[in-house]
């Protein structure tokens, strides 16, 4: 494989990394508060948070190109505050990322502290501990599994996706320049020989990704014991 | 530490979901309170506001001197309660051991309340076997067990109880109830217990709360609550009075022990402790007959025959009567319930106020303070 072909594992390697981070931090008290609310409009915030899984990927990229841009206020304030806008930077992919991302971390993760019910925090609650305290011991390690699904599938549709990056990332090697830009560049430029690399690779590896997570969660499964 | 709280009192009225609460109640908060009444009846939904786990913003209650909550006002939240909460399904914590669950609360509990020491708990519950065995493959009467050992250790100032055994199969209930009289005489926590079975109440408690309707229809020590003409305890078909009584002597030729009751004394067959521990009698009111002169010694195989006064009485159905008694020919002992046939009442020309003499043919021990220990345990 050439170094430019390892560039874009790198890369995408190092972003699906960062973004899987983000996802389990901004996605955790999303989940938590629309598996615990009873507030009339958490459905409303579900459907918005939802939203990147059915919108295609270009119209997302392109809503968030035009609210970084240097001519919208958001793109302004950010470039004011970190010295740089987002377009056509690794940073814009992130967050783009972390976006497009989202319903795959918080769909498992609300499932699972829904599976939860009450009756773990009541009897956390009857022994002191604080609602704090209770979601950190009982909740989190009780939601395990989907924690370990939110991650996989955050990880892993990271690393697939190609809409989003191709509007808001461009193609700039090392940079913006990921796998699924990359193999789109090579089937463009006619280089047959290196896109089956890269397609199988990514093939193998969503293929294994799922496969161990199932194993894992199998494993983990104490969803047995009441 | 807190001193013991003497009283608990609480009001909690109100609209929790589609149920209306209307409970007013104060009991002593020392030994076992029963909160007794069919299904239904809102007995869970108090235990839950004493804990916190559900609010009615009407709410009122006081546990000795500490304020718990006071309307919209106060409100103390769950895990600032000193209360033990043992659930009807053990509910132990599938992600941790049996060691790590027993010591949730207690890690978790204030540094000056550590009384009840984990060893203590472990032998008063007979927990030593479960402790390295996975919480997954416990039966549900070691896991109720653990649950009550985990809701001890978090030092409780005040247990609460939902139908603990209500979830279990009868072998595990009679497994888990002596740990429970155990309980009631080894530590010093007053206890507020639901149930609807009324064979759980006669054997563990000493104060009782009638519920029906979401409302506390009355309150009292359980002796004068069974057999209060005004309540339907005393109708019931196995309507019965239970007896706090004293061992006085032994007589081991016969199997039988001399007991005291307040007015009066009774030979109950069974194992009792010492002479001068304590003990619960049960005397079922179809047990129970009347006649107006005591026969002489060696004139009846009914043993216990005792002058008693008749205080009220009251037809059961067409044929039989239930007769409201007190023990001792001055009527100031315990009370006692007859059942006869409304036929014998007229023969006999009995009427309230008249002193005569009941003849029991049955007295049972209700098995309390007994030695779980020595119980046949079912190891393999």
């Amino acid at each position: 494989m050439s170094g430019e072909m390892w560039d874009a594992v790198w890369l995408t390697a190092t972003l699906a990394a960062i973004v899987t981070v983000l996802l389990l931090v901004v996605a955790t008290p999303i989940a938590w508060w629309l598996a615990r609310s009873r507030s009339p409009v958490k459905e409303v915030v579900g459907a918005l948070v939802t939203l990147p899984l059915v919108l295609p990927p270009t119209v997302l990229g392109f809503y968030l190109l035009v609210a970084f841009s240097p001519n919208s206020p958001l793109g302004q304030g950010i470039a004011a505050v970190f010295g740089q806008g987002l377009p056509f930077t690794f940073e814009g992919l992130v967050v783009a990322s972390v976006i497009h991302s989202l319903p795959f971390a918080v769909q498992p993760i609300r499932n699972a502290f829904e599976a939860i019910g009450d009756r773990p925090l009541e009897v956390a609650a009857t022994l002191r501990a604080s609602p704090w305290d209770a979601f950190w011991t009982v909740a989190v390690p009780l939601a395990r599994p989907g924690f370990l699904a939110g991650a996989v599938l955050g990880f892993a549709h990271t690393v697939g996706e190609f809409g989003v990056v191709l509007m808001i990332g461009g193609n700039i090697p090392g940079e913006t320049k990921v796998l699924s830009i990359a193999i789109y560049d090579y089937v463009e430029t006619l280089q047959w020989t290196q896109a089956h690399i890269l397609a199988a690779g990514m093939l193998g590896f969503s293929f294994v990704v799922l496969l161990a997570m199932r194993l894992i969660e199998k494993r983990l499964g104490w969803g047995t014991g009441r | 530490m807190t001193a013991k709280p003497a009283t608990l009192t609480a009001a909690f009225v109100g609209r929790l979901g589609t149920f209306h609460l209307d409970a007013r109640f104060e009991v002593p908060a020392k030994g076992i309170t029963a909160l007794f009444g069919p299904s239904g009846c809102g007995k869970t939904t108090v235990l839950r506001c004493v804990a916190g786990l559900s609010r009615l913003p009407e709410g009122v209650l006081r546990v000795g001197r500490d304020v718990w909550q006071d309307g919209a006002r106060v409100f103390v939240p769950p895990h600032r309660r000193p209360v033990g909460y043992v659930f009807q399904e053990a509910s132990l914590f599938p992600h941790l051991s049996v060691p790590a669950n027993l010591r949730f609360g207690q890690r978790r509990a204030a540094a000056g309340d550590h009384a009840i020491a984990f060893d203590e708990v472990v032998d008063l519950l007979g927990l030593g076997r479960l402790l390295d065995r996975p919480t997954a493959v416990l039966s549900g009467g070691e896991r109720q067990r653990v649950a009550i050992g985990r809701a001890l250790l978090s030092q409780p100032r005040l247990l609460l109880m939902d139908e603990p055994l209500s979830a279990l199969d009868r072998f595990s209930k009679d497994d888990i109830l002596p740990y429970l009289e155990t309980l009631h005489d080894a530590l010093d926590i007053p206890v507020l217990y639901v149930s609807h079975d009324i064979a759980e109440v006669e054997r563990l408690a000493d104060t009782l709360v009638l519920m029906e309707h979401g409302r506390a229809k009355a309150v009292g020590p359980l002796s004068a609550l069974m057999a209060d003409p005004a309540l339907p305890l005393a109708r019931l078909p196995e309507a019965a009075e239970v007896l706090d009584a004293r061992v006085e002597a032994r007589d081991e030729t016969y199997g039988l022990a001399s007991v005291s009751v307040p007015g009066g004394h009774l030979l109950v067959p069974g194992r009792v402790g010492a002479v001068g521990s304590p003990c619960r009698v049960r005397i079922l009111a179809s047990d129970v007959s009347l006649t107006r002169d005591a026969p002489g010694p060696a004139q009846s195989s009914i043993l216990n025959v005792l002058p008693v006064r008749i205080v009220g009485a009251e037809p059961t159905d067409a044929h039989l009567v239930t007769v409201f008694l007190h023990l001792g020919a001055d009527g100031q002992g315990a009370p006692l319930l007859a059942r006869i046939t409304r036929k014998s009442w007229d023969l006999l020309g009995l009427a309230a106020g008249q002193a005569v003499h009941a003849q029991v043919k049955g007295v049972a021990l209700v098995e309390r303070g007994s030695d779980p220990t020595a119980k046949d345990e079912d190891t393999p």
